[in-house]
């Protein structure tokens, strides 16, 4: 062997080397799958196989991923990944029969549904948790502790931009300190039914705010800055109650704050929303798939309250469970 | 060994001659350095302190869980990334150097097409990663049906670097003194022959630098899997190259995007393993290079 060719050799080694430790973590997770797969026939029957593709809205991502948690300590043999691809991207791949189960932070447009019917994709609409849209300022803030969903329009409208560049300009009872506005990016689940409720039209908004796809950046931007607003789920508004105060919402009945019992029995309107999945009913007919979403819906109060989610009431539970049954009968 | 640097006397000449302008000059090429090398250790040091809590077996014996960030884990991230790194390896360096060696050895460099390769090739390196995010899901994922696989994503990564791999090797093979391949030539060796018993074999140090330099960029990509729709979410291992799969990047960027700060601290040493990854296939690139250098 020429000199060369050991250096040949020992570069293919080390090529080698890297190869085998990917084909190694393989080899380990494929025995531990085989062991909790023998353990979980011997104490389940019907102990299922496969995968149950899931993606979507980044809001209500963590409900699925908290379900898909759970349900792995059933049945270990099936996997479930989640995705975030957003609510819109999210449906792409739906209507492309590419996911089973799509998240949605939103109701499904027309033009997607039409995409799935051209593709021949069914689905049902289940509503697996509520949503308080909550509008925060920073501690600082002192007189904006209610505001009139009017108020809001006249911010956020698409009028607004460079217009309302002050607190006083919204209300002349309030300071003249400068108007900073955050809020999620235009791809979002959230933006749409923000700018539905408030604006009147899906999609418009001013466009002079600061848009970001991570709510933390809304948190950070607002709490920093005296003359700030802006609006995300419920559950960021939780983490960061110390740093922020969520505004009353007035809709014509009075302030009402934002909470998980406002949220439930409606009166936190309009912010208040319903959070959706999609699943396909070709997938139905699959028994994982058929299993995960049995498992979801049955345990759904103590997912939701697992992620941090508002549970749904008492007549929206009925309501999921007759609405998942129907979609299994429809998939036969 | 001789070292080509500027002989102390010439230095201190200089030094007589142009006493002020030669600080100024120092002062300015010092900042330089400690510009780039003060924000690598400030980086290194706020991640090292975010994620402390959290730098522990646990980070690469479990698997991620939303429920329990406080004992989760990136076990299935960093199983994902080497798979996609090692097929990666497997696809993209043999490619890579067989193209190099075309290039340096056999392409006539006058002919119309071998030149608009090379043009296109220098084009493909400054391709921003996420083009190759819509091309994976698009061909590779949609129209050759592939699915979201570790296949995909492989084969998508391979692209990406591809361009920097050739380049870099074709480097490398020209930098192989013409007297080398002469010799052997004229000993009656064939081309193929001379290639690779000669030329490959003095150019490998080059070669491995730069692959693995290629295939750390590709490590650190989030973009194009964000784009092929890679789950954020996976709880298992992948089994083969047909698996669903995640990468460290997208758990991190799924983990900041968290509401509860537990996930902010998961996030910060996830980073920490992902340097370490980084940083541990960086020695070893150093390693080839001084273990191969050869002199002329």
């Amino acid at each position: 062997m020429t000199s060369g060719q050991r250096r040949l050799s020992a570069v293919a080694t080390a090529a080698l080397v890297v190869a085998l430790a990917a084909a190694c973590g393989g080899g380990d997770s494929n025995t531990g799958g085989t062991d909790s797969a023998s353990q979980g026939t011997e104490t389940n029957a019907a102990a299922l196989t496969g995968e149950v593709k899931a993606d979507g809205s980044s809001t209500v991502a963590p409900l699925t991923q908290a379900a898909s948690e759970l349900f792995g300590e059933e049945q270990p043999q099936v996997k479930v990944p989640v995705g975030t691809s957003g609510t819109g991207g999210g449906f792409e791949k739906f209507c492309a029969g590419e996911t089973d189960i799509q998240n949605a932070s939103r109701a499904i447009k027309d033009e997607e549904k039409a995409a799935c019917d051209a593709k021949g994709i069914k689905y049902s609409e289940l509503t697996v948790a509520t949503d308080a849209l909550t509008v925060v300022v920073p501690k600082e803030n002192t007189w904006a502790t209610c505001l009139t969903t009017d108020q809001l329009k006249k911010m956020w409208e698409p009028a607004a931009e460079g217009k309302i560049k002050t607190w006083k300009d919204v209300d002349p009872k309030f300071p003249a300190e400068e108007l900073k506005l955050y809020g999620p990016g235009t791809d979002s689940g959230t933006f749409d039914y923000f700018t539905d409720a408030i604006n009147g039209e899906e999609g418009a908004s001013r466009k002079d705010y600061s848009p970001s796809e991570n709510d933390n950046d809304i948190v950070t931007g607002v709490s920093g800055a005296k003359g700030g607003l802006g609006y995300f789920g419920f559950t960021y508004f939780e983490e960061n109650a110390d740093k922020l105060t969520a505004v009353q919402i007035d809709s014509g009945n009075g302030c009402v704050a934002p909470s998980v019992e406002t949220a439930q029995n409606g009166t936190y309107a309009p912010l208040s929303r319903p959070l959706f999945i999609y699943p396909s009913a070709a997938s139905v007919k699959r028994p994982e798939v058929a299993a995960f979403l049995d498992f979801y819906v049955n345990n759904i109060d103590a997912i939701a309250k697992d992620a941090k989610y508002i549970p749904l009431n008492a007549e929206q539970t009925a309501k999921l469970k007759s609405d998942l049954q129907a979609l299994k009968s429809q998939a036969g | 060994m001789t070292v080509l640097t500027t002989p102390a006397s010439a230095v201190r000449l200089a030094r007589q001659g142009r006493p002020i302008g030669e600080h100024i000059f120092r002062i300015t090429l010092l900042s330089s350095l400690i510009i780039a090398l003060g924000f690598l250790a400030m980086l290194l040091i706020y991640v090292v302190q975010e994620g402390w809590p959290r730098l522990d077996s646990t980070l690469w014996e479990s698997m991620p869980s939303i429920r329990r960030p406080e004992t989760a884990g990136v076990q299935s991230g960093i199983f994902g990334t080497l798979w996609i790194i090692g097929l990666t390896a497997l696809m993209a360096l043999p490619t890579g150097v067989l193209a190099a060696v075309y290039l340096e050895e056999y392409a006539d460099k006058t002919k119309w097409y071998n030149k608009l390769i090379e043009l296109n090739i220098s084009n493909l390196a400054a391709v921003p990663s996420i083009v190759y995010g819509i091309l994976g899901l698009g061909i590779i994922a949609r129209w050759l049906d592939f699915g979201f696989t570790v296949m995909t994503g492989a084969i998508t990564v391979s692209l990406l670097v591809l361009p920097i791999v050739i380049i870099s090797a074709r480097e490398a093979i020209r930098a192989v003194p013409p007297s080398i391949r002469e010799g052997s030539l004229a000993l009656g060796a064939t081309q193929w022959q001379t290639i690779y018993r000669q030329v490959l074999p003095s150019a490998i140090p080059g070669i491995a630098t730069g692959s693995i330099l290629a295939l750390s960029r590709a490590i650190g990509e989030a973009a194009p899997f964000l784009m092929l729709g890679a789950a954020t979410l996976v709880r298992f291992n992948p089994e083969g190259v047909w698996s669903s799969f995640t990468v460290l990047p997208l758990q991190i960027y799924s983990f900041i995007s968290q509401s509860r700060e537990e996930f902010h601290i998961l996030a910060s040493a996830a980073i920490v393993v992902l340097l370490a990854i980084l940083l541990l296939m960086n020695s070893v690139a150093i390693w080839l290079r001084n273990r191969f250098q050869k002199r002329w």
